[in-house]
């Protein structure tokens, strides 16, 4: 072990680290914070920003601490006043092309720009000069491109590029006229864009953010016609804590069902109940399926970025996608059919927004096939983050409110709901129905821990009823596009595949809160925010989604049985080919 | 396919034929016309001045008597060029229509055709090429065959010993010995930064890796400079054998030439050439027998100077942005394809087979302690012979403006000098006697760079300079890292105020500031080094800076929003003419009033200047 | 922004890219560090780079559109919009903008029906946008193909088009 330790000076302190540690990653240790920008763990390690300078001794030039790795004996100084004041010019220089809008910025407080700024005590431009001016691109459903605030650290454009597999961004122009942006600077909404919105979460800035439908919101609950109605995520509650400081990976149900009645909705439901209806319809689909080997593997269909994606990528492989709609649109179409016939309200009167860890929701709610009878199941859909300033808006501190509970008559949910939103989660919950199913057993051993864990592609084989069924579950685009290829060339032998867009499931999907880069180089959020729904799973007294009361009785009183002629019609859907670049 | 035999027997037979082009003393009946087709000659008509002579050789029945086309001469000002051998005459600018005399009165009568003989320095004419002030102080080594071979024609570089050096070095030699005598040489990198090339050579081949790579960077972009565009227009055989000898000694099969598409007839030879060396059996598989096997590609610069930096010529040829890289991993270490990769420009390459031939002691003998051999040119800017030179390490700065370059035209006194392109700096008047070479160059705020050299005369605004090459670097930024992005960007701006008359004492401070924190923290050479020429300018021209400045005054007259437009009040006769045809309404009064410009609205076109019958209106 | 030009793209011109791109595709191998030698013979072929070429370099060598985008806009030898075989410039240099150039050029985006840095559907016209040329004494002037036009009217403008596109007819006609 010892062999593969190194020590080094850093500004004065003496620093021992494990070989091919970086001298920023070296810094921390000394309890040095290096500042940086364009720097985002594992994604964009480039060096571009250069604000993370230092002076080696013995070298010409600076060196890159994000990049630069720390050998035995080196001398490094952070803070001279010569790398300070290359850093502050460096600084002065981004803040000199970009637009300072801080005090209508959807990123205001949040945003590592101005947090250096601040750091800095930048009262002034000193070097003040021409800007380059973009369009801001609002045409899509979910993102807004506003690049007179892109400082080009080019962390969009990797995690588009190598996380995702995408490159719907990327580079373009030269010198000062270089920016980031798509082909043709056309909007988002006519490239091959998926909307899984990691750029966003990349983003320190505000130049790409969330199509923000608040004020629609609003302007809803205003009316007092409409039976405005919120169903929220299971993803929400591990996360929406975190933007009124509370520690990542609170479970916030309880205070933000209270939020909720205390904005004004005159329902919250769960869209958890909404998931135990997807593994309802989706388990049988996928047990019908697998005896007449109908287009097996099936994939599952409840990440509206990863319906795109395979919408435009892979058109071929479509059949193999599961019917179901996802768990927020088969719940919207169950409030305005069961829920409305059964309060006596008219479906047309009844407004229902989602809360939702995603922004492809946006996009997905909109989509033609979403509608029944012309209403929309879902009429607006807003992000945690949304949830969060509405909260802030309507002067209520979060943290000190009580807990409550969802509203009835569908308030209840089942674990199987919660783990959801977390890659493998699905697929769990699927097998906690399917084995019961096919066994006609009430069934003990219901954690799969071999489809939970941080990896981007798990796979297990499970045996039910003495049937082996392969299964994998992916997440991230690029762990997409690896199963899917394998599905494409006749390699795969699996059966039934889950995939979600975002890298670690929708806990970590482009609504959640942003973290800052240096957070996510510290801090584990996939795995705090996965535990805490794992932990609302494990304290389910109801862990299996048939085993929920609700749907027995919704099943009895309406839908009849899962994949029946009123089920199909509410909580099926269908999907097209969809063009890459509409341009 | 040739033998080693084979060629042997090409280089012995062509060798006797063209002696004649060497030996000036030969008796021989036979004589060579030597038409000059660099990009200079080639532009000004020499492809037609090839055929003519063809057409009237041909049209009078005259036998032994040989049209050649070849590379640069060098002293394009006084192109196109036409030389006779073996006696060696040298016609300047040459046209077309002179064919039918040189033919006449040289080849047929015997008389030299006075009037087109080159003016030297004194005035006088000068008869033959070598007796040209411009040649004497020169040695060339790297531009050995330029406008002696046909570059076109394989077995004319054989002839001078052309792959003699790879079929040594392949038969031979271990690779060992080839870095041995390549480091004892002490030939430094002739792109720009004079890194050792044995070294570089010993580091990529001690890389591990079963892939490595051999690249030519022939992206010259340095505006004013074109020594490696004559070098491949004029010897592009010596860069395919150098490049082979560096494969051979790393341990590399595949090798790429980065070449600029604005090069179109470097390309076209190098096409040639490649194709040629392939058809001998010189290039591709199991060279000369010896199992050892090595391509080259060419793949063409899209019009990016940034390319030019190493890093970024790789991302280049990979088939992205030239966008540089941080080093380290320096290439030697990961290159193309993240594969061990030499990367050495043409000029270096050129020296290599001469080293090999000659010795490392030969080499070393030339030069100075720390820089050997030899460097070229491209001379150019307000001196009498514009062209290309090769002058060993350690010559003078005055010696090439003076005694090469033949002084400054019209007249005027020298200012100063530019090495380096927009990375190098000025060197001014007291410096004249600096010897050339690396360290030299950088320890009075220049650099020895890819080989432009401009020099300036006394008219010339060096605010105005530094902002030519502020504009050229501003355009050429690849826009990866800010400082250089962003920074050359303000540090241009401020250049402009400072020219407009807008400037303050201030902005030369920040001008300052600037300059050193984007060359301490920019990612690659052309980041680092784009502030040179305002730190240098700034450095022996400071008084100019401060002129702009505070007096709002361009000592030069270079800068013509300084310049006041004035109406001479006794001369103007109020006739209104400068008025009507104002584009901007700036000059103002009525009827037969005297007419007074109204300096806040006049935008300094001249107009009026030109539109005054009485010659009232001045600067 | 590379608009218009395709959206109206005849189907001739896309078979002939079409048929181009195969036979490039034939020539080189599906590996990414051919996508410059690619553009460069596009480039070559059309004088510009289509954006029907560009979605098929993307199928192609699996890159995606936008980054080949940012090749294209990298190279300065990589254009985005062919030029016209009537390039015309309006200067909207200082002096000639006081004199009315915007007039002009606003009369050429009316009549050919392009903005600045396009060119018509037909390959005739393109029109840019120039700094100062130096001949503020004429303002304002507009250039054809280099070929300066001073002290320019509308009315002016309107003739030089005229004669340019009787011109063009004549040709057409005598060669059917």
């Amino acid at each position: 072990m010892k062999e593969d330790l190194i020590s080094l000076t850093i500004d004065n302190q003496k620093v021992q680290v494990k070989k091919g540690t970086t001298i920023l990653q070296a810094a921390k240790q000394a309890g040095v914070d290096i500042p940086t920008l364009c720097y985002l763990k594992d994604i964009n390690e480039v060096g571009e920003c250069r604000m993370c300078i230092v002076e080696i001794e013995g070298r010409r030039g600076f060196a890159t601490s994000c990049i630069q790795k720390a050998e035995e004996g080196m001398v490094v100084h952070t803070n001279t006043p010569e790398v300070l004041e290359a850093r502050r010019v460096v600084l002065d220089l981004i803040i000199s092309n970009h637009k300072i809008d801080c005090l209508k910025c959807i990123r205001s407080e949040n945003c590592e720009l101005q947090s250096l700024a601040r750091k800095f005590n930048i009262l002034d431009v000193e070097f003040p000069g021409e800007m380059v001016e973009h369009e801001i691109d609002d045409d899509s459903p979910s993102i807004v491109r506003d690049f007179n605030k892109c400082i080009l650290c080019r962390r969009c454009v990797a995690t588009c590029k190598n996380v995702q597999g995408i490159g719907a961004l990327a580079c373009v122009n030269r010198g000062f006229e270089s920016c980031v942006s798509t082909v043709g600077n056309n909007s988002l909404n006519d490239v091959n864009c998926t909307f899984c919105g990691q750029c966003i979460q990349s983003c320190p800035t505000g130049a790409l953010h969330e199509k923000e439908t608040i004020n629609e919101v609003w302007e809803k609950l205003k009316d007092k016609d409409t039976y405005v109605v919120v169903q929220t995520a299971p993803a929400v509650r591990v996360a929406l804590g975190e933007e009124f400081g509370m520690k990542i990976g609170t479970n916030v149900t309880g205070k933000m069902v209270t939020a909720l009645k205390r904005i004004g909705f005159d329902k919250v439901f769960d869209t958890n109940t909404g998931a135990d209806f997807t593994i309802m319809e989706e388990a049988n689909e996928f047990i019908e399926r697998f005896k007449e080997n109908d287009n097996i593997p099936m994939i599952t269909s409840c990440s509206p970025g990863w319906v795109k994606y395979i919408e435009m990528n892979y058109p071929e492989l479509l059949p193999h996608l599961s019917t179901c709609k996802s768990p927020h649109q088969m719940f919207g179409a169950l409030i305005k059919s069961y829920f409305a016939k059964k309060e006596g309200i008219d479906p047309s009167k009844i407004y229902v927004v989602s809360v939702m860890p995603c922004i492809a929701k946006k996009f997905e709610r909109q989509r033609p096939e979403m509608k029944v009878n012309s209403l929309s199941d879902v009429d607006n859909v807003i992000t945690t983050r949304e949830l969060a300033r509405m909260i802030k808006q309507a002067n209520i501190d979060f943290t000190k409110l009580e807990d409550t509970t969802f509203d009835n008559p569908m308030g209840e949910a089942t674990g199987a709901g919660a783990i959801f939103g977390v890659t493998g989660g699905v697929m769990e919950a699927a097998l906690r129905t399917a084995q019961d199913i096919l066994t006609g057993k009430d069934l003990e051993k219901i954690n799969f821990e071999q489809v939970r864990g941080a990896e981007g592609i798990k796979k297990a084989t499970i045996t039910i009823d003495g049937k082996e069924i392969k299964v994998v579950a992916a997440s991230g685009l690029s762990n997409a596009r690896t199963i899917l290829e394998e599905i494409k060339s006749g390699k795969a032998d699996y059966q039934f595949v889950e995939i979600m867009a975002c890298p670690g499931g929708c806990i970590m999907g482009g609504g959640q809160p942003i973290k800052s880069a240096k957070i996510r180089s510290e801090v584990d959020v996939r795995k705090l925010r996965a535990d805490a729904l794992y932990d609302i799973d494990e304290k389910s007294h109801i862990r299996k989604s048939h085993e929920n009361p609700i749907l027995k009785t919704i099943y009895e009183e309406y839908l009849e049985k899962p994949g029946s002629y009123r089920a199909h019609k509410l909580l099926h859907t269908t999907y097209k080919e969809r063009e890459k670049y509409k341009i | 396919m040739k033998t080693i035999e084979e060629i042997h027997k090409i280089r012995e037979e062509k060798r006797k034929e063209l002696d004649l082009r060497k030996n000036t003393k030969a008796d021989t009946r036979e004589k060579h016309i030597l038409v000059c087709h660099g990009t200079g000659c080639t532009s000004s008509k020499s492809p037609q001045i090839l055929e003519n002579f063809k057409r009237i050789i041909k049209e009078k029945n005259i036998e032994n008597v040989k049209v050649i086309k070849t590379g640069c001469f060098g002293l394009c000002a006084k192109g196109p060029i036409v030389i006779i051998r073996p006696e060696d005459t040298f016609y300047a600018n040459c046209t077309p229509e002179d064919c039918e005399e040189i033919i006449q009165s040289h080849i047929i009568e015997g008389k030299v055709v006075e009037r087109l003989l080159a003016k030297d320095i004194d005035g006088s004419k000068v008869q033959k090429l070598d007796d040209l002030s411009f040649y004497k102080k020169q040695k060339r080594i790297a531009l050995k065959n330029c406008g002696m071979i046909n570059p076109e024609e394989i077995d004319e570089y054989i002839a001078f010993d052309g792959y003699k050096a790879l079929e040594e070095v392949l038969t031979k030699w271990t690779p060992e010995d080839v870095i041995k005598t390549i480091s004892d040489s002490g030939l430094r990198g002739r792109g720009g930064a004079g890194f050792p090339t044995g070294k570089k050579w010993e580091l990529t081949r001690a890389s591990e890796g079963n892939q490595k790579y051999v690249v030519c960077n022939a992206d010259e972009g340095d505006p004013g400079a074109f020594m490696d565009r004559s070098i491949l227009e004029g010897d592009p055989h010596s860069v395919l054998e150098a490049m082979t000898i560096a494969g051979y000694t790393i341990g590399a099969n595949r090798g790429f030439i980065y070449v600029r598409a604005e090069y179109p007839i470097a390309v076209q030879r190098l096409k040639i050439a490649i194709k040629q060396a392939e058809d001998y059996g010189i290039l591709g598989k199991n060279i000369f027998n010896t199992g050892f096997d090595f391509d080259i590609e060419i793949r063409l610069g899209a019009g990016a100077f940034v390319c030019g930096e190493e890093t970024a010529l790789l991302e280049s040829i990979e088939g992205k942005r030239g966008q540089p890289r941080l080093k380290p991993p320096y290439p030697a270490q990961a290159g193309l394809w993240g594969k061990p990769t030499l990367i050495n420009n043409v000029e270096t390459y050129a020296n290599i087979a001469q080293i090999i031939l000659n010795g490392s002691e030969w080499y070393s003998a030339i030069g100075t302690e720390n820089s050997k051999g030899t460097k070229v040119f491209a001379l150019g800017g307000n001196v009498n012979n514009i062209g290309l030179v090769e002058v060993p390490m350690g010559t003078t700065l005055r010696e090439i403006v003076y005694d090469i370059g033949g002084g400054i035209p019209n007249g005027r006194d020298f200012k100063a000098a530019q090495t380096g392109g927009p990375s190098g700096g000025c060197i001014p008047k007291e410096h004249l006697d600096t010897p050339i070479e690396y360290e030299s160059l950088k320890s009075i705020g220049s650099m020895m760079g890819s080989g432009g050299l401009i020099v300036m005369d006394d008219t010339k605004c060096m605010v105005s300079l530094a902002k030519f090459y502020l504009e050229f670097t501003v355009s050429e930024s690849c826009g990866k890292c800010t400082p250089c992005r962003i920074g050359t960007k303000r540090m241009l701006e401020i250049l402009e105020k400072l020219c407009d008359g807008k400037g303050t004492k201030e902005d030369i401070s920040k001008l300052e500031k600037l300059a050193i924190n984007i060359q301490k923290s920019s990612i690659c050479g052309l980041g680092q080094s784009a502030p040179n020429p305002v730190i240098s300018t700034l450095k022996y021209f400071r008084d100019e800076f401060e002129e702009h400045a505070v007096d709002k005054v361009c000592r030069a007259l270079e800068c013509k929003a300084m310049a006041k437009i004035k109406i001479d009040q006794e001369k103007c006769k109020g006739c209104g003419l400068c008025q009507k045809n104002c584009p901007v309404s700036a000059i103002e009064g009525e009827g037969r009033d005297k007419r007074v410009i109204n300096q806040e609205k006049c935008i300094k076109c001249g107009t009026c200047l030109t539109t005054c019958p009485f010659k009232a209106i001045g600067n | 922004m590379q608009n218009a030009e395709e959206n109206t793209m005849c189907e001739e011109m896309k078979e002939k890219i079409t048929t181009f791109m195969n036979e490039l595709f034939n020539k080189y191998k599906q590996e990414k560090d051919n996508l410059i030698p690619i553009l460069e013979e596009v480039q070559e072929k059309f004088g510009y780079i289509p954006k029907e070429a560009q979605k098929q370099i993307s199928e192609f060598l699996t890159i995606p559109m936008a980054e080949i985008y940012g090749v294209i806009t990298f190279y300065s030898r990589f254009t985005l919009e062919p030029k016209g075989k009537y390039a015309i410039s309006v200067c909207l240099g200082t002096a000639c903008f006081v004199k009315g150039s915007r007039k002009i050029m606003d009369r050429l985006t009316e009549r050919l029906k392009i903005q600045p840095g396009q060119t018509t559907e037909d390959g005739m016209f393109s029109i840019d946008e120039t700094r100062c040329v130096g001949a503020c004494g004429l303002a304002p002037v507009f250039a054809v193909n280099g070929e300066v036009h001073g002290k320019a009217t509308v009315k002016m403008l309107d003739t030089v088009l005229d004669e340019i596109l009787k011109e063009e007819k004549g040709v057409t006609n005598e060669n059917n």
